[in-house]
């Protein structure tokens, strides 16, 4: 067994094997000038305004390394927010970490993008809300993010950067995602993620007016595969990623590659999770300002909680796939059925499933209620102080 | 054929370094990571933009002089890292 357990009485369970944190994701900032409803900030972010010190974010960054981490993701909210960005960049590249900004766009502009190269920056992830300028700015909430983001990915593109183009796609822009496509094709991105919105946060909140019905769906899934087959006839290099949503599913996701096995989150004021969505969870999450990363990862009740099967219900306990799918999500089997320690209900085996038909269901009416969109004025509805 | 004058180059996509925790060479692109076996790994260390196949091959056999079929091992292994995109060969 790992060696963080020697020394503990016996009659402890010694911490169970896992991986190292290979994915560190820095939420800078809850700061953003854009009010996506589909972000998967928490809901009461506006309650978390303590934000990490420069210092306290290199301590971090040096802590992950030693525990094997190297990729490292700048978030948020919006990281272009933070003034000290370049700072964190070229402290982060210099411990040898690859470094990836993923940014909206909104607040980056030519001399930045250098200045963050000079820093060391490896690669720029754009996020886009739609191919057409309305729709991107109405979802977005601002009317001037669809032109900035244009210019931005040319300008990513021009300084030599890998470039990723994240389009979040839901019922209001998945069908058109050939347009999306192109537009992506035209921008020269390097990866596309297609991702189908994942109901946390502030997108659990606005599921029915995101949620696609099956058919639209299965329609954007075969036209992305028709330009995976042209794009790939005609030599270009670009690669399309399609996230698949769970919903549509009938056994879980193997969410994360299993709790605390290769993904550590920092939020802005310094908790540190297993994931982004962990926050919601009714568990006591341990803080990098009074913790290392390294007693965090290997020692913390918060990170060993769902780690190994043992915690596991039926039908979960018995299943042979439950290797496969750990479960699924624990986030989502806390949202649906209020114990994080229940089956995914996306499993067809779950006793809650009928809360997934029924969703599924509702995606086929049309989307009736307005968009919450997430700011700190909506926030404040949620916070709890 | 691949020609042996060819001078492979890392890809903009990838940086290519040792990994002290996985105790082996990777290369890191966005948000990923391709851990290179023993053999890639010494391959692509050679990898620089000036060296071609027979300055490569040459400083293996070097390095190896034990080591049967080098030649052959180099090209199998540019070949698919021609495919993967992740070099390019300038000649």
């Amino acid at each position: 067994m790992s060696g963080s357990c020697q020394g503990k009485p016996s009659s402890l369970p010694e911490t169970p094997t896992h991986g190292q944190p290979l994915w560190l994701l820095a939420e800078l900032t809850y700061k953003c000038p854009l009010q996506c409803p589909y972000c998967s900030n928490p809901k009461d972010f506006a309650d978390f305004t303590e934000e990490l010190t420069t210092e306290e974010w290199i301590k971090v960054f040096e802590e992950g390394r030693k525990l094997g981490a190297v990729q490292l993701g700048f978030s948020g909210g919006e990281p272009l927010v933070r003034q000290d960005l370049s700072r964190l960049i070229h402290e982060a590249r210099k411990l040898g970490y690859y470094t990836n900004l993923i940014t909206s766009g909104v607040g980056l502009n030519e001399r930045k993008v250098a200045e963050f190269r000079d820093a060391g920056l490896d690669h720029i992830q754009v996020s886009f809300q739609a191919s057409d300028e309305s729709v991107n700015n109405m979802l977005a909430g601002s009317q001037k993010a669809f032109q900035q983001k244009l210019k931005m990915a040319r300008e990513v593109k021009a300084q030599g950067y890998p470039m990723v183009l994240n389009f979040v796609t839901h019922r209001h822009n998945i069908d058109q995602i050939d347009r999306i496509i192109e537009l992506c094709v035209e921008l020269e991105a390097d990866y596309v993620e297609l991702a189908t919105c994942q109901y946390y946060g502030w997108a659990y909140e606005n599921r029915q007016q995101l949620m696609p019905t099956r058919a639209q769906l299965e329609r954007a899934e075969r036209i992305t595969n028709e330009y995976r087959a042209k794009l790939a006839a005609a030599g270009n290099p670009i690669k399309l990623i399609f996230v698949t949503p769970d919903y549509y599913e009938e056994r879980p996701k193997g969410c994360m590659n299993g709790w605390g096995q290769v993904f550590l989150t920092v939020t802005p004021d310094g908790q540190a999770l297993p994931c982004h969505s962990a926050r919601m969870l009714p568990i006591e999450f341990p803080n990098v300002r009074e913790h290392s990363l390294d007693h965090i990862w290997n020692e913390s009740f918060g990170f060993n909680h769902f780690r190994g099967y043992e915690w596991m219900k039926e039908p979960c306990r018995s299943c042979d796939e439950k290797e496969k799918d750990f479960g699924g999500c624990r986030c989502q089997a806390y949202m649906m059925t209020g114990d994080a320690h229940n089956t995914d209900p996306v499993c067809s085996k779950s006793s809650h499933h009928d809360i997934i038909l029924n969703a599924r269901a509702e995606a086929e009416k049309p989307a009736a209620e307005p968009f919450l969109y997430r700011n700190e004025r909506n926030s404040r509805v949620f916070c709890k102080g | 054929m691949m020609s042996m004058e060819m001078i492979p180059v890392l890809e903009s996509m990838f940086r290519f370094q040792w990994e002290e925790a996985q105790q082996c060479y990777v290369l890191l692109y966005p948000e990923g990571m391709v851990k290179l076996n023993g053999p890639a790994g010494e391959i692509l260390s050679l990898v620089d933009g000036k060296r071609n196949l027979v300055d490569i091959i040459g400083l293996l056999v070097d390095k190896y002089p034990q080591a049967e079929d080098l030649d052959k091992d180099v090209v199998v292994f540019i070949d698919d890292a021609l495919e993967q995109n992740w070099i390019r060969g300038v000649v």
